[in-house]
């Protein structure tokens, strides 16, 4: 029944400023803000105007292509701003906060005699759809389709990432109610993946497999254990759930409230104090940050170090993130630092002397350590990649549009973040994971 | 280090769009990053990146070559002093046989490294690309399989060539089919074949008097009357096949200018695996291949040269080098772990195949290499299909 995993291939990148296992309550921030631009492809259409006064819970915008997934105010407050961009493409949503936040009367939700629909019709409802992802392409998931497996990856093997059973501390009960729910609107398994280390409730999961990892980064990675265990083919579906989700939406099911709080582990070496802080989904960084950061350049980033986005100090945390890093750039030029021994530089190749010491913790800046170049190196993505994907050839395919080839070398397979070591393991600083994003993009276009 | 960045930085505005040297930005830039690691940072996706660069990577190959690149001075030197009958032990006269080397390959290693980074440049500004690092390599490589007489001018033309038609008509770094060192090698030898091949070449003796018995030939042309009795160019004949052997391991006998010491070259070799920028697969595969094609022709056995003691096949003549630094180049070899071991192996195997069939030249490393460097993509291919008839057979059909 449950698989065991032992992956070879990956690395782990060691860095300062892993988070001490201690949990803070962030202070309630005064703006809170919902980012159409976290749900990859999804056009919002606005359901609210600025001014208006919402609850916790209230839709404030829907996906264009499905009205019925709902994206929901996670605090009570007023609409204070709608931020665009280019071609007027919907950046924030901001909400004021009320101080006290106001409560609405609610109950739980008993799932237990629902069908798939509509335990999908309860997650819209409640604004937890969009947690829900599918593969291929990595976007949210349509709840029309049938998967034919859900995976939730129980642990984080990025660089700094959280410690998943640390995070969901006290909420066992709401995560196993949550799979419960995914449980309903598949036909095939729920994949609860845990390392083999793992002692914590996550291995013991009822309703679901729990498959163990060992290994590496990118162990961790969704993708990659789908690719262990369930592998996608042309015309599968299989859908992703964060396991920090998981646990919202069983809550929400427990208490039939619109609780979006979390808990995030704010990581990196400009971090004074890494720790775990709660928080509420879409929170300003500045009640995240304040005084909790060295001074100087650094890089704020919502999610892990390889594949997160960077926000600047006054931004909105993501939708999707359970990491916040902040990293120092590295915007200084170095003499000749292509022949210095560099002792204090990081690599997974033997040319310079990290390997050495494998326990050594690195603090590395945004720096790209050498311009950008044609494909020279052979073998170095191979290396870090846990899948029978030829990623360099997969990526010529994408860089020259070939949809035959893409499919063939296994594009519904892979999403950015599977790729990530790749594209930090590159001599020729080829932006692996938007060239996948573009391919993703593509295939989703030409082929459906 | 602060003069040398406020210069740039002076200099800068003048290369940039709207100066009066805009055109040239991308040599400013080659000599600016050459200097200064450039102060790029990330955007989205990986916020941090190896520490590795193709700059690093290329000074790697480099510093591998060194070995081979002083012992060859030091047996540029030895070897002329041996024909004309001067210093003939081996520890005598180190530093006048280092000296009189030096002075013989230095020339060729900088008219190759100013003519293929003069064109490279050249290339750049022409088509606005940023300069690449391939030929820092490539010009170190050039000279090591020279043999020592060859006229400056020929080693300008090959190199010329190699960058022009090896490398930059495909569109520069990484995108060559041909290797492009021996892409210079094969041009020169089949344009110019008496400056390349024969027995005049390997020796630099400076038209003085040479001793008795001397014959300029090197082992492999020996090879083809005899797998057994073997001279160096004092005329003496070495005791054994393994005194040979041993000859031919540590390099003391005549050859391209890199390419005769197997010690070295392993040196080298050792560096490039450590570090892992040469592909131990390639390496182990082509030396399996050699080894395998010699015993081959061990059992065959239709002529002296099948009959050579297969160690001693894989420690003449450039089957080492090319092992190491030829084989490996990650451009043109192939590219999928499973193709490097069938390029390696069959590289190897031809290259002995074609050094013992050749009937015109007893050496066929390069044309083996060659070869293979053309059937790379074809091997990656079939690799790269299977991968993808795997996934298509996970495929369920549903009506």
């Amino acid at each position: 029944m449950s698989k065991t995993v032992k992956i070879r291939k990956g690395a782990n990148i060691n860095l300062k400023g892993s988070a001490e296992k201690k949990t803070t309550e962030a202070a309630l921030s005064e703006t809170f803000a919902i980012k159409p631009t976290d749900f990859h492809g999804m056009v919002p259409k606005m359901l609210v105007k600025v001014g208006d006064e919402v609850k916790a819970g209230t839709p404030l915008f829907y996906d264009k292509s499905n009205d019925r997934i709902k994206f929901v105010s996670p605090v009570s407050g007023e609409v204070a701003e709608i931020v665009r961009g280019a071609k007027r493409r919907i950046l924030e949503v901001r909400v004021l906060a009320d101080k006290t936040q106001k409560l609405i009367e609610c109950s739980p939700i008993d799932i237990s005699g629902m069908e798939a629909a509509q335990v999908c019709d309860v997650l819209m409802d409640g604004g937890l759809w969009p947690f829900i992802k599918r593969r291929p392409y990595d976007i949210i998931a349509n709840p029309t389709e049938a998967p034919k497996s859900i995976f939730v990856s129980g642990f984080d093997s990025a660089p700094l990432g959280a410690d998943i059973a640390y995070l969901l501390d006290g909420r066992e009960t709401d995560f196993q109610n949550g799979i419960n729910a995914l449980a309903k609107m598949t036909a095939g398994k729920v994949h609860v993946n845990a390392l083999v280390s793992d002692s914590s409730f996550i291995s013991k999961t009822k309703n679901a497999q729990v498959n163990t990892f060992s290994g590496p980064h990118p162990a961790g990675t969704v993708g990659v254990q789908i690719h262990h265990i369930d592998p996608i083919a042309k015309g599968d579906v299989v859908w992703t759930v964060d396991p920090q989700a998981v646990a919202m939406i069983g809550r929400y099911l427990n208490t039939g409230k619109a609780d979006f709080s979390k808990t995030i582990a704010l990581v990196g070496s400009e971090v004074n104090d890494p720790q775990y802080l709660k928080v509420i989904s879409g929170t300003n960084m500045k009640s995240i940050l304040g005084g909790r950061i060295a001074d100087g350049d650094t890089r704020i980033i919502c999610g892990n170090v390889l594949s997160g986005l960077q926000v600047s100090a006054d931004g909105y945390l993501g939708f999707f993130n359970n990491v916040v890093s902040v990293i120092p750039e590295g915007r200084d030029s170095q003499f000749i630092g292509w022949i210095a021994p560099n002792f204090h530089k990081f690599s997974l190749s033997h040319s310079y002397f990290s390997w050495l010491m494998p326990g050594k913790k690195y603090n590395l800046n945004t720096n790209t350590n050498g311009e950008g170049r044609a494909f020279v190196m052979s073998g170095q993505y191979e290396d870090v990649l846990p899948m029978d994907v030829y990623p360099v050839h997969l990526l010529k395919a994408i860089m020259t549009n070939d949809l035959d080839k893409m499919e063939g070398l296994g594009i519904y397979e892979v999403a950015p973040e599977d790729l990530a070591l790749c594209e930090f393991a590159c001599t020729s600083k080829t932006d692996v994971q938007s060239w996948v994003r573009k391919g993703l993009d593509m295939a989703m276009e030409e082929l459906g | 280090m602060k003069i040398i960045k406020n210069l740039f930085d002076s200099l800068r505005p003048s290369f940039e769009e709207g100066g009066k040297f805009e055109r040239y930005y991308t040599a400013f830039e080659a000599i600016e990053t050459f200097a200064f690691v450039p102060n790029h940072v990330t955007h989205d996706g990986a916020h941090i990146k190896d520490a590795i660069d193709l700059k690093r990577t290329m000074f790697l190959v480099i510093v591998a070559t060194i070995p081979a690149l002083l012992f060859g001075m030091w047996n540029t030197g030895h070897q002329h002093f041996l024909a004309v009958g001067e210093l003939v032990g081996l520890g005598e006269g180190l530093i006048d046989k280092f000296i009189f080397g030096a002075l013989k390959v230095m020339p060729i290693v900088i008219v190759s490294y100013g003519v293929g980074l003069g064109v490279e440049f050249a290339m750049a500004v022409y088509k606005r690309h940023s300069v690449e690092e391939g030929f820092l390599v490539s010009g170190m490589l050039i000279p090591l399989i020279m043999p020592v007489e060859v006229p400056l001018w020929m080693v300008a033309v090959a190199t010329i060539f190699a960058v022009v038609i090896g490398k930059e008509v495909f569109g520069g770094t990484g995108m060559n089919i041909l290797n492009p060192a021996l892409t210079a090698r094969a041009f020169l030898f089949f344009a110019y074949p008496t400056k390349m091949s024969g027995n005049l070449v390997w020796v630099s003796t400076e038209s003085k008097a040479t001793v008795d018995g001397y014959s300029g030939e090197t082992l492999l042309a020996q090879s083809i009357n005899s797998s057994t009795d073997y001279i160096d160019q004092a005329g003496t004949a070495y005791g054994s096949v393994s005194d040979t052997l041993m000859a031919a391991f540590m390099g003391w006998v005549p050859g391209s200018i890199g390419e005769t010491s197997t010690l070295a070259i392993l040196i080298g070799g050792g560096l490039l695996l450590f570090t892992g920028i040469g592909s131990w697969r390639i390496m182990l595969s082509f030396f399996l291949g050699g080894l395998s094609m010699s015993y081959l022709f061990n059992l065959w056995g239709a002529n002296p040269f099948m009959e050579v003691n297969p160690l001693l096949q894989l420690c003449m003549g450039g089957f080492m080098f090319g092992m190491v630094f030829m084989a490996t180049d990650p451009v043109s070899a192939a590219q999928t772990n499973m193709g490097k071991w069938i390029y390696g192996f069959l590289a190897g195997l031809l290259g002995i195949m074609i050094r013992v069939f050749n009937p015109a030249y007893p050496e066929g490393i390069m044309m083996g290499i060659l070869f293979m460097n053309v059937m790379a993509p074809l091997i990656d291919h079939y690799v790269v299909e299977a991968s993808i008839n795997r996934r298509m057979k996970r495929v369920t059909v549903t009506t």
